[in-house]
């Protein structure tokens, strides 16, 4: 059993310890937002925030978490920054097929919670590591300088 | 110039060729460093050094011999590399300059194994490098180390591969340059370099400090990787453990240099990575050392396990180039920290393959296994094992689950893996490598199955 | 926990509670999806049948429900045939939810091919008219209720926003929610009359998506994410090698509590969660017996294709005399050959299906571009009737063609054969990568001449290639030629007077092939475009001027150029080793030119640094979709030019996951601009031109960068470095 804060709630699951935190919040807690894309931490689409810091949770194992706060895309929305976030992605459309957008919209919040007003080199940095197969970087970059200026 | 002129040149060069041939030939042997003289095993009144430990005292011959071969680590060498059938051999070893020696297969196999090998033509190949039909082997095996295995141990290793399946498995043809394709010349070779003699307890030393030289010696052969070698291929003992490259792999400094050796490890980190190969605040073991991690020294006892520091902490300092490893974690910002001067594409790279796992300040968010902050590798400013570890990446399975690192060395380029070595020793390490695309790829071949 | 056909919704309200929702309402549902929900007998429609009520549902509230026959896989497709329903039905794009039409070709097949299918850039192309006559039925039936109502003449009542008004007696209204209970009783009107375009309110429009904010929330379901009481999981390894059988399984370390299933060529694991299936997959030790095909390395697969390429091909094209031509002397003559090599789809969701194998058929959930073909080929693994089969068709995470195949399907029906209650069948990214159907390599072999003025006066063209519709239908191709093959090479947009296309098929033995994003353009309008650059450089001409001269007969493809070079700043300076390279193409219905300018390091590294593209596609339903359709093909070319390459050995694939399956990053994704020339030219398709423009236009632009022309792909940076000859 291992006890868990996910967005603010505590959930206690049968899972062992090197089980990763991707699969407790998909198969175990219901959480189906996070996504996965690759296992390995190569493509980003698993990302979510502990303790406020972007991490991929394909390679997570939940018995190394302890009480950390669990973010996931679910709940994003209720921080200030999470729900400006959402909104610039949709003010120009990011979204093609979404599937990789819950783990760039996760990057982007912590990106812009650590650097208000993040240049490109910034951007580059903290989003290289999410893949979009439908290749909507170019959006993506320009709905966080949006985001940023939203303030 | 006079008669006398002339006498006195050749006797000069006679002294200088001498002593050239002195350093050459006369190695000192692995424990000589040890003070205090040695007695023959029957004559020692310590605990027995040899054998398995008392946890396995009144198991039967082949569960000893199974846990003398894990010790022995013979399954790492003759094994093929990518998931070859266990002991059924046909593993390279690519020898710079000299050319490519396979393993043999080890199974009781009567065609292709040694399963019409006798006691003595078993005991022949260990302790003197000589097969069943009399041909001389190659120091790729390490007989100059398991000479020292008493008859018992090698005998009882000898039962636990008889009792493993015999695999059908045709010896790979080496393909050695001339001279080296001559195993005859071997018989001077080892007239010099294999003492051919059994282990022998230094009474003035303690009985863990005896386990421990067995298992490092006439076992572990820890020297064949540490030791750096002589012209002639040798162990040069003058320099035990000082570290040395081997299959394109670095093998570290475990002497108790102050600086790069093992004198900053607690006796319990050195514990702990040796019986697991990780330790935390020093990295993890990957490449070979990592095969002998999971495939030898974590079937080792707690008591074994602890002989062999008290026997790794005796071996003398043995300075080297390396510099002492940072233990602080880069800035969390990829905007400060080094970055001046190196090839762009590192960090670039970094920041999409890398960075989700090991973080920029080095310090894995997801697991132990990959912080970086001071790990003998990132502090290596020939960055060998970085790069051997991104082209070929991680894949442990051990006690404590799988280590995974993907294999970068097929997507990226040489130039790319330079790069981001180059970035990884510099932000994370004492000193930035300057690895270029052609010692990337050197070290590519270094270590090919051939 | 609810059961999926709820919760398949994108933030606003399913199929099943819009049903509960309207008749809990009272006045019921009555104009709407009053269809069989499995006619898949039903006679297959000769002309397209206008059934509103098979695409419309009205609830009193005024909720409007469509019935979308193609798949949402990123494209938003949802909403521009929205659009087109919404506008002629005339009703508050607020109001609007799109939902996944059941598997029913006869009422929902495409108008071209009578199958449902969303591929080839045809979704717009084939349901343009037809959505809108649907809707605008639809409106017409609401008129005639009204009218009915108040008896009066239909012809003095308009609409506005889902409501009927009667301006002749004050202005008086009936919403379509009060109107649908008499509307549905009357039939729907065959020949309507379609708005004038400049009263249209939404085509055209970029109007927002409304499958997007369910995907911003983690609300929107993909297949992946079905959930049911009782699900299992499982984590399946089918035979590395096409062919390949299961030889033995060494279950031995195979922890307690999970479920082997061994098939012939496939092992699966059945668990709880995936970790635990997961888990217990990599416990086994597995050995195939990989028959022939393990023989098969890319070295020997490669040496095949470039012998059959040598071969004379099957006619496919012929104007005017072009061997004659080449062959007559003194002409000044290119011979050329251009190769491209296996690739993978990669869509970021891996392949998976849920299955509840009951009752003689079984129950599915999961992300089809082909839903009546999925359904068929469950059918056909549990052999029974299409009738046994539910699906619910999920949102795609990504389609590039992969999910124009149903094999995933059948391997997942196979597995939950074998498991008690519903499975879901997850692929690892491992899994995904070396069990596609891979883009087919392809060697063209080409010939073209140059009279004295640099213009071309013969081209031949030899496509060798492996054929998707003969590993599809497992039938032989008819007379050799494979007509999937040719899009982008038989249009001799170029007016070359002596031309002439062959195809020769090259089956590839070690793997399978299948549809890839860009089809056969891919491959075409990559040999064409380079070849056009090698041509114009051997006669000495600007590659821009080059291809202008020779594009009189096809003006709206000349007119992109223009404004794509203007665009671009074509000609001006650039620092060195950066270059400008042009794409010009028309396919999928579609004119589109493209430059892309990239720089080229020493040691080989290229760097694209910004791209221009100008698009004709004719009628433009929403420009926003289509740009973002524009600037995502393009990285998707890209991405393929720089890093893809599937290869083979001991006739396994090599390539596992993202770590040597690279994809372009944030930090590599240069900037795109895209600009429209809408005109009232039938719509073009737009899903794929921008990805077959990418490697031709980066391709050309490194030739002008570094003066070395590449003829394969992906790109070798050995030999932009110098270290190895073209
Ligand atoms: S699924 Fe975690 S990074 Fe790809
Ligand atoms: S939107 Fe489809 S992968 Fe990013």
């Amino acid at each position: 059993m291992v006890t868990l804060q996910i967005n603010g709630q505590s959930h206690t699951v049968d899972a062992p310890d090197d089980m990763p935190l991707l699969w407790v919040l998909r198969d175990l807690v219901g959480l189906t937002g996070t996504k996965f894309g690759c296992g390995i931490a190569q493509c980003g689409a698993c990302t979510v925030h502990l303790d406020g810091k972007a991490v991929r949770s394909c390679m997570l194992p939940v018995g190394s978490i302890g009480n950390r706060a669990i973010t996931t895309i679910e709940a994003i929305g209720d921080t200030p920054t999470g729900a400006r976030v959402q909104k610039a992605w949709l003010d120009i459309e990011v979204v093609q097929c979404g599937y990789c957008q819950s783990g760039q919209i996760m990057s982007a919040t912590a990106l812009l919670n650590r650097t208000p007003n993040p240049d490109d080199s910034d951007i580059d940095a903290a989003m290289a590591g999410n893949i979009c197969r439908c290749g909507t970087y170019v959006r993506i970059r320009q709905a966080i300088k949006n985001a940023a200026k939203t303030v | 110039m006079s008669k006398k002129g002339w006498g006195i040149v050749v006797a000069v060069i006679a002294v200088v060729a001498l002593g050239v041939a002195y350093w050459l030939l006369m190695i000192p042997g692995p424990m000589s460093f040890a003070q205090g003289g040695t007695v023959a095993l029957a004559d020692y009144n310590g605990a027995n050094p040899t054998g398995v430990p008392a946890e396995l005292s009144h198991a039967d011959l082949i569960k000893r011999g199974e846990y003398l071969a894990h010790a022995a680590d013979c399954v790492a060498c003759h094994t093929a590399q990518g998931g070859g059938q266990a002991y059924a051999g046909g593993f390279a070893f690519n020898l710079p300059g000299m050319g490519t020696i396979y393993s043999t297969n080890i199974t009781p196999d009567k065609q292709t194994g040694i399963g019409n090998y006798t006691d003595q033509q078993f005991l022949d190949a260990l302790h003197k490098g000589v097969r069943a039909d009399g041909a001389r082997l190659y120091p790729a095996m390490s007989y100059t180390s398991y000479t020292y295995m008493t008859d018992a141990d090698a005998l009882a290793i000898k039962a636990y591969l008889f009792s493993l399946p015999a695999v059908h498995a045709p010896a790979r043809a080496n393909n050695l340059s001339w001279p080296f394709n001559h195993r005859g010349l071997m018989k001077i070779w080892d007239a010099f370099y294999n003492a051919d003699e059994r282990f022998r307890p230094h009474p003035s030393e303690s009985a863990e400090w005896n386990r421990g030289a067995y298992l490092a010696e006439a076992l572990g052969h820890c020297g064949e990787c540490h030791t750096p070698r002589n012209p002639a291929f040798a162990m040069d003992n003058r320099r035990k453990y000082a570290g040395a490259l081997t299959a394109g792999w670095r093998a570290y400094d475990i002497s108790s240099d102050a600086k790069s050796g093992l004198a900053t490890w607690s006796d319990n980190d050195l514990a702990t990575y040796l019986s697991t190969g990780h330790a935390d605040g020093h990295g993890g073991a990957a490449g070979p050392m990592g095969e002998a991690s999971d495939d030898s020294l974590t079937y080792l006892t707690a008591g074994d396990i602890h002989a062999l520091v008290v026997y790794l902490r005796s071996v003398p300092p043995q300075d080297t180039d390396l510099p002492r490893a940072v233990t602080v974690p880069a800035p969390a910002s990829y905007r400060q920290g080094v970055t001046a001067d190196l090839d762009p594409r590192g960090e670039k790279i970094f920041a999409g393959a890398c960075a989700s796992c090991h973080d920029w300040t080095g310090v894995s968010p997801l697991s132990k296994y990959a912080t970086l902050t001071g790990a003998r590798a990132v502090n290596d400013p020939s960055a060998t094992n970085v790069a051997q570890t991104i082209i070929n990446g991680v894949n442990r399975k051990t006690a404590q689950g799988t280590i995974f690192m993907p294999a970068f060395g097929d997507a990226y380029s040489d130039a790319e893996i330079a790069a981001v070595s180059n970035y990884v020793t510099a932000r994370f390490g004492a000193e930035g490598a300057h690895l270029t695309e052609k010692d990337v790829a050197s070290l590519r071949k270094q270590v090919a199955q051939q | 926990m609810s059961s999926p056909a709820d919760t398949s919704e994108t933030g606003a309200l399913s199929r099943r509670t819009f049903l509960k929702v309207s008749t809990a309402a009272g006045g019921g549902l009555m104009l709407g999806f009053h269809v069989p929900a499995f006619a898949q007998d039903a006679p297959k429609p000769t002309k397209y049948v206008l059934n509103p009520n098979a695409f419309i549902a009205i609830a009193p509230d005024g909720k409007v429900a469509f019935q979308i026959p193609q798949e949402e896989m990123g494209q938003g497709v949802y909403t521009s045939l929205s659009q087109l329903l919404a506008d002629e039905l005339d009703v508050d794009f607020a109001n609007v939810t799109p939902l996944p039409a059941p598997p029913v070709d006869a009422l929902y097949g495409s108008p071209r091919s009578h199958r449902m299918s969303t591929g080839g850039s045809t979704s717009i192309r084939s349901f343009y008219t037809a959505l809108r006559q649907v809707g605008a039925s639809g409106r017409a039936m609401m008129v005639a209720a009204a009218a009915q109502q108040w008896k009066v003449d239909p012809a003095t009542l308009r609409t506005e926003n889902g409501q009927v008004i009667d301006d002749a007696h004050g202005g008086r209204k009936l919403s379509y929610g009060e109107l649908a209970p008499r509307a549905a009783k009357l039939p729907a009107p065959q020949d309507v009359t379609l708005k004038a375009d400049k009263d249209l309110k939404l085509i055209g429009k970029s109007v927002k998506r409304l499958d997007t904010p369910g995907k911003v929330n983690g609300k929107a379901q993909y297949g992946i994410d079905v959930r049911m009481d009782g699900l299992k999981i499982a984590a399946l390894a089918a035979s590395p090698v096409v062919g390949g059988k299961v030889a033995h399984v060494d279950a031995s370390k195979l922890p307690q509590g999970v479920q082997l299933v061994q098939l012939e060529d496939i092992v699966a694991v059945v668990g709880t969660h995936y970790w635990a299936a997961k888990k217990g997959l990599d416990s086994l030790t597995i050995r195939w017996d990989d028959g022939e095909n393990g023989k098969y390395d890319s070295a020997r697969m490669w040496h095949e294709i470039r012998e059959t390429s040598a071969k004379d091909g099957v006619l496919a094209k012929e104007e005017g005399d072009a061997k004659k031509a080449l062959a007559a002397k003194d002409t000044d003559k290119l011979d050329v050959a251009y190769e491209l090599p296996f690739l993978s789809h990669a869509p970021m969701e891996p392949q998976n299906f849920t299955v509840h194998v009951k009752d003689g058929g079984c129950e599915m959930w999961g992300g089809s571009q082909v839903q009546t073909s999925a359904v068929a080929a469950a059918a056909k693994a549990l052999n029974t009737a299409p009738e046994k089969i539910n699906f619910h068709n999920q949102m795609l995470g990504g389609g590039f063609g992969r999910r124009l195949d149903t094999d995933m399907v059948t391997k997942s029906v196979r597995i939950a054969e074998k498991v008690d209650g519903p499975v879901k069948v997850i692929w690892s990214r491992e899994e995904d990568i070396r069990q596609d159907m891979y883009r087919p390599a392809y060697r063209n072999v080409m010939s073209a001449s140059l009279d004295r003025n640099g213009k071309i006066t013969a081209w031949t063209h030899r496509i060798a290639g492996g054929a998707v519709s003969v590993r599809m239908s497992g039938k032989p191709l008819k007379g050799g030629l494979d007509r999937g093959s040719l899009e982008g090479a038989t249009e001799n947009n170029y007016g070359v007077p002596n031309f002439r296309v062959e195809y020769i098929e090259t089956p590839p033995k070690a793997l399978n092939v299948g549809y890839w994003r860009g089809v056969a353009p891919n491959n075409n309008v990559f040999a064409t475009e380079s070849l056009m650059d090698e041509l114009a450089l051997k006669a000495g001409k600007d590659p821009v001027a080059f291809r202008l001269a020779q594009l009189d007969g096809t003006p709206r493809l000349k007119a992109v150029v223009q404004m794509v070079a203007q665009r671009s700043n074509w000609g001006g300076a650039l620092p060195k080793r950066a270059g400008r390279g042009i794409c010009a193409q028309f396919c999928f219905g579609t004119y589109i030119a493209t430059v892309c300018e990239a720089e080229v390091a020493d040691n080989g590294e290229v760097k694209i640094r910004q791209v221009h593209a100008v698009i004709d596609p004719g009628r433009v339903v929403n420009p926003d979709t289509l740009m973002a359709q524009v600037q995502g093909g393009l990285m998707f070319g890209f991405t393929a030019a720089l890093y893809g390459d599937i290869t083979v050995k001991d006739g396994r694939v090599q390539q596992r996951n993202f770590n040597d399956y690279r994809i372009m990053r944030m930090n590599e994704a240069p900037p795109i601009d895209v600009h429209i020339i809408a005109s009232h030219e039938a719509p073009g398709g737009i899903g794929e031109p921008g990805c077959t423009a990418g490697p031709p236009s980066l391709v050309n632009a490194i030739a002008a960068a570094t003066g070395i022309r590449l003829r394969k792909l992906p790109i070798d940076r050995d030999i932009l470095a110098g270290r190895k000859i073209a």
